[in-house]
């Protein structure tokens, strides 16, 4: 098998801060009752972390997390290697019970938004407070960025990470970087 | 002549000067200019011409409500029209020119429509233009396009970039005048987070020009403290060059940021839209002064007298060496004062009121300059300039002049109006003041939120007050009780103190004076821009116009591209006053967002260019772009339409592509099917309610098309169900229908069959698909080795998954083309590795990519319909002749009921066959059969239509499908078809499955 690409191979682009595309990860959307101790109990040891989120948070980061996605619906990060193991160890695990867990790590580009003003880069293009006492690490929103659906989380001080669908990659990358552009600081935060 | 005064202006740097031209000619200005400042003083005082009649324009304004000063801006990429002067601020190398001339400013051959002014009064254009009606089309409308418009359109495509910012605060507050900033400081003291813009570059909004203190301080200096105040503050941003431009429902504003119109040279985006909620909403936005009603009030050098003051004070700029001062209240006498002290010369201040001024009249009058009062400008001598002003009574008919007094400027003051559109934007309502004259937000009737609570409260003179004092106490309270309604409990510390008003009432004038005869009326302009004048209102009031909406657009009074600023207030007490009615009564047109026009790109956005919108690619999609791909949209989707090779038509590739898959084996992107997983121990059940035939009986490893409809019975998607296990599906869409069709489910799952155990969930992306199609097929995939794909081990309409070529495959052996066909899916980010080893393992087989027309051809030349062709929104399955898919079996199925409406389930309806051209010739799309007689619209009367037509290479001749009035009853007959060249042709009504009926080329 030759090696699997993600949608822009890597690209990234340097503005007032620096927008990446960060290759392939193992991301598992996982619709259940979050309710359900089995199922947390399953989706935690295969993420490596100790809770489901909470409503609009992020728990862990890419290697291994979970991303509220909705009432009944969490995505679930694991290395891409590891995935499609992963899938069957949540099949076997919960088998019997009423769930879905779908593979869907190449449905997916995965970007990086890095540096002072990684803020304001996101408040141009999603309907989000993204002001400092409103958006802090772990915060997650599962919204649209500019014409396109995406979710993103604040990994950390000026970090932060965004997927969308693979196919608008390519737009997702463009209006990020466009977005992050010199002289578009808008020095609000 | 205006000129340059000898006392810089506040807000000019005199060290630095700007080199800029108008209408070609180089002019000179200084940092912190305008450009209307600039031109003023270069003495460039007419600027353009108006709209109906051509009469010379000069600057009336120093700020958005100009109506007259705009020109075209820039050149090239940055050509735009209708740009304020007023609002532009002066930078090197700007270039302008006028609008709306012809040959040239000064002289201009429209202007010959003012001497038949008399004729083009009110309504002229729907009076003159109606007979004879076959003039409309060839004579008026291109005569009146041509004429229409002031600025020209762009012609290049616009080389700035712009972006849209979302912000969330509790308190917005709009205008940075003292009241601005006043109403910011007590929200932020309160703790609320604050954000105060200004639409200009500029602090403090009137209160340094017009003077008085704050806190005992010059007003200059407290502006300056509060501003360091809030800087310290670090809830409160505070932003310039940012207009609030429009306020609507919960607490949605619109902020308009120029970031670099003053100075282009930067790189940044050109305009920030700020999409903005607030909780509460404060409108510190000022009040406009108005103009007055007299004979000759738009010659150039007529100008607000707040204006004249601006100019001087802010640019040091003198609009005139003699400027007599017209007024009905005492602020007019500011302006006087102001001059004076400038040492530019008064010949007069003109008084309006029998009894005058106050304490600023006494104030004039000891500076040595005339007084008049109970007088009134019968009309201003000039035509390009003003010359001087005929003195005459204010009560009495303008006959009698008692003086002409030269002058070369005139500053009038009308008394001064709140601006309310902020506040009215979202349904605040008005009340009239009568003593001064003015509409005022009614506090009791402010716009509500989404809890039935106000969200815009006023601040300073906008909420009428126009006093130094009451402005600062009104927006101190306004600043707390937004904070207070916002969540916050706000100090009780004291206003800042401000000089009480000392001023005698004014005194409304609506035309002057009193009594003015009809050659003075009909030289009385309210509306500058669209040429609207007293006579005109009064004119459309006589023939029966009582709605001021109805006079607005029958007078095009405020219609222009000032929006009525200036000329709301008089239009309507004119019309008031014809109608023997209160102003009240009459009330006001409708104040709409934006307050002045904003860029059409702050509106996009970042949306332009190459993100305009989003364009969905495959995996595989540089593969066709590299290798000369036509592409067409297909939803968001940009497919392969056909890969020309050298120098073929795509007519010629299509035919290949399609003679290739017949005979060897071709390759498709397939990857943007819609693929949905649809899991749970309702699956089964749920899919038999979502399609119209049965899914529940589908065997693991087997594959089923199945059609589905909407409730009301009409066919929506298509696509081929295979079951992966017991409890599992996966759907396959059209490529347009995919999320539509998720959405569809996702609806029926969470609002109606809620108990439904049953997950979904969109795949599509995860894969990358491409269909193997040709005789040869089965060569190619075996070439990859690795999954037995013999006829035996994977049946037609069978899947199985494994290693294909060392690919994690899911193949598919399902067919729409009627050959023997293989869909594989792999993991998208193994989509290009894929298709790659697809093409090298099918070059010694002749393989060869094809675009979605050969698809289509394939398909009709099987008669498979197409979501999209067959159906449009109002075909079901049966008229299609697709029965055999629609389970009698099944006690329901959405749009089961829809299907069984009368008129859905007539013999009557338009079903699908094939068509036949007598003459082999391809029918043209979308055709209607006609036959003898016409129906009730006077059309030929129609029995059918073309839904899908080509031509065949396979079988050499035009092929076409089309939905025919008892079409299938009908085998064999001939039908006519009408062409748009008005000649018909025949076609024979024949099956529409063309090639290999008994389907043994798929199943081999």
């Amino acid at each position: 098998m030759s090696e699997a690409i993600s949608v822009l191979a890597g690209a990234n682009t340097e503005g007032f801060c620096r927008v990446s595309e960060l290759g392939l990860h193992g991301m598992i959307t996982v619709r259940g009752d979050l309710s359900n101790a089995d199922l947390a109990k399953a989706l935690c040891a295969v993420a490596g972390v100790d809770a489901l989120p909470e409503v609009r948070k992020m728990v862990g980061g890419l290697e291994g997390g979970i991303a509220w996605m909705s009432p009944d619906e969490l995505m679930v990060f694991v290395p891409y290697a590891q995935v499609v193991d992963k899938v069957d160890e949540l099949n076997s695990t919960l088998a019997g019970s009423h769930f879905l867990a779908v593979n869907v790590s190449d449905a997916r580009a995965v970007f990086g938004i890095d540096g002072a003003g990684a803020r304001e880069v996101i408040a141009k293009v999603a309907p989000v407070d993204m002001s400092p006492e409103a958006f802090t690490t772990g915060d997650l929103r599962r919204t649209r960025i500019a014409q396109v659906a995406a979710a993103f989380w604040m990994a950390g001080d000026d970090s932060f990470r965004l997927i969308c669908f693979r196919s608008v990659g390519d737009y997702a990358f463009k209006l990020l970087s466009v977005s992050a552009a010199k002289g578009g600081e808008v020095g609000y935060f | 002549m205006s000129t340059r005064l000898s006392k810089a202006g506040r807000l000019v740097d005199t060290s630095k000067s700007v080199a800029f031209t108008f209408n070609g000619k180089k002019m000179q200005g200084h940092a912190g200019d305008t450009l209307a400042s600039a031109l003023l003083a270069n003495d460039q005082m007419m600027v353009g011409r108006s709209f109906k009649y051509h009469r010379p324009r000069g600057i009336v304004a120093s700020g958005a409500e100009e109506p007259n000063a705009l020109v075209n801006l820039g050149s090239g990429n940055t050509f735009e029209p209708n740009q304020r002067t007023t609002t532009t601020e002066l930078f090197d190398g700007l270039s302008a020119t006028s609008q709306n001339h012809w040959p040239s400013l000064d002289f201009d051959i429209g202007a010959v429509n003012g001497l038949f002014a008399n004729y083009l009064t009110a309504g002229f254009y729907y009076k003159m233009f109606i007979h004879p009606r076959p003039l409309w089309k060839y004579v008026y409308e291109p005569f009146i396009r041509q004429s229409a418009g002031l600025g020209k359109a762009p012609k290049d495509t616009d080389g700035d970039r712009y972006e849209h910012f979302y912000a969330y605060v509790d308190v917005a507050v709009i205008g940075g005048g003292v009241a601005g900033l006043q109403a910011a400081l007590a929200a932020g003291e309160a703790g609320a987070k604050v954000l105060l813009m200004e639409q200009t570059a500029h602090f403090g909004g009137r209160a340094p020009v017009d003077g008085g203190t704050i806190d005992g301080i010059e007003a200059e200096t407290w502006i300056a403290g509060a501003l360091a105040r809030l800087d310290e503050m670090p809830n409160v941003t505070v932003r310039r060059r940012m207009m609030g431009a429009g306020v609507y429902d919960h607490g949605y504003l619109l902020g308009y940021e120029r970031v670099k119109d003053h100075a282009p040279e930067l790189d940044a985006p050109r305009h920030r839209l700020w999409r903005i909620r607030a909780k509460q909403i404060v409108t510190a936005t000022g009040a406009i002064e108005r103009p007055i009603s007299f004979a000759g009030n738009d010659i150039p050098g007529v100008m607000l007298a707040s204006a004249v003051r601006d100019y001087a004070v802010n640019y040091g700029v003198a609009v005139g060496q003699k400027t007599v001062v017209v007024t009905n209240n005492d602020d007019g006498y500011r302006t006087a004062l102001k001059l004076k002290e400038l040492g530019v010369d008064v010949p007069a201040v003109i008084d309006a009121r029998e009894d005058g001024a106050g304490a600023l009249a006494d104030a004039a009058r000891k500076a040595g300059i005339r007084v008049e009062p109970g007088k009134a400008i019968a009309k201003v001598k000039g035509g390009k300039r003003v010359e001087g002003v005929e003195l005459c009574r204010m009560q009495g008919n303008g006959g009698a002049v008692i003086e002409t007094i030269k002058c070369d400027a005139v500053a009038m003051s009308g008394g001064w109006s709140p601006v309310v559109h902020l506040w009215s934007h979202c349904g605040g309502k008005l009340v009239w003041d009568e003593v001064e004259s003015h509409f005022k937000p009614d506090p009791d009737r402010a716009p509500t939120n989404q809890e039935g609570k106000p969200f815009v409260i006023t601040a300073g003179s906008a909420s009428g007050p126009l006093g130094l004092g009451e402005v600062l106490s009104d927006a101190d309270a306004a600043g707390k009780k937004a904070a207070e309604a916002a969540g916050f409990s706000a100090a009780s510390t004291p206003a800042p103190v401000g000089d009480a008003r000392d001023e005698k009432p004014m005194q409304p004038v609506w035309m002057m004076p009193s009594d003015a005869v009809y050659n003075l009326r009909m030289k009385m302009w309210l509306d500058y821009q669209n040429d609207v004048k007293v006579s005109d209102v009064q004119l459309a009031a006589r023939e029966g116009y009582e709605s001021v909406e109805h006079t607005k657009r029958y007078t095009t009074l405020g219609m222009a591209t000032d929006q009525g600023k200036l000329s709301n207030i008089n239009g309507l007490a004119i019309l008031a006053d014809t109608l023997g009615a209160e102003i009240p009564q009459v009330g006001t047109t409708t104040f709409r967002p934006p307050y002045t026009p904003i860029s059409m790109g702050s509106i996009g956005g970042e949306a332009r260019g190459e993100i305009f919108q989003p364009i969905r690619h495959t995996p595989i999609q540089q593969w066709h772009i590299d290798n000369g791909a036509y592409m067409e949209p297909v939803g968001h989707w940009r497919r392969p339409y056909t890969f020309p090779r050298g120098s073929e038509t795509h007519e010629q590739a299509v035919n290949r592509e399609i003679t290739n898959t017949r005979t060897n084996v071709g390759l498709l992107d397939a990857s943007t099917l819609g693929k949905i997983i649809v899991k749970g121990p309702d699956a089964a059940k749920f899919l038999d309610l979502m399609y119209t035939n049965m899914m529940s009986t589908l065997k693991p490893g087997k594959c089923r098309y199945g059609l589905m409809c909407n409730e009301n019975g009409f066919l929506m998607d298509d696509g081929v169900v295979a079951r992966l296990d017991e409890e599992t599906f996966l759907v396959h869409t059209t490529s347009g229908g995919a999320a539509h069709t998720h959405a569809h489910m996702e609806e029926w799952l969470q609002t109606e069959w809620w108990d439904m155990k049953v997950y979904t969930a969109d795949v599509t992306e995860q894969y990358a698909q491409i269909a193997v199609v040709g005789p040869k097929a089965r060569k190619v995939l075996e070439k990859l080795g690795g999954m037995d794909v013999s006829k035996d081990a994977l049946k037609f309409m069978e899947w199985t998954q494994g290693k294909l070529g060392g690919f994690d495959a899911r193949i598919f052996r399902i067919s729409f083309s009627g050959e023997l066909s293989y869909e594989i899916a792999v993991p998208a980010s193994q989509g290009r590795a894929f298709w790659d080893a697809l093409m090298e393992a099918g070059e010694e087989h002749g393989v060869m990519p094809y675009g979605t027309e050969c698809l289509h051809v394939m398909r009709a030349e099987k008669g498979f319909i197409m979501i999209g062709d067959e159906t449009d929104g109002t075909v079901i399955p049966q008229d299609l002749g697709l029965n055999w898919a629609i389970s009698k079996k099944k006690e329901d199925f959405i749009g089961k009921r829809g299907q069984q409406r009368t008129f859905l389930a007539s013999e009557d309806r338009w079903r699908l066959v094939g068509l036949e051209t007598v003459d082999g010739s391809v029918l043209p799309d979308g055709a209607y059969a006609v036959v003898h007689g016409h129906n009730e619209n006077g059309q030929r009367t129609m029995i059918g239509r073309v839904t899908s037509t080509y031509y065949s290479p396979t079988l050499g001749r035009g092929i076409a499908m089309g939905l025919v009035k008892h079409g299938p009853e009908r085998m064999g007959e001939l039908v006519e078809f009408a062409k748009t060249d008005g000649s018909t042709v025949m076609a024979k009504i024949v099956d529409p499955v063309w090639y290999d009926k008994e389907g043994e080329k798929q199943n081999v």
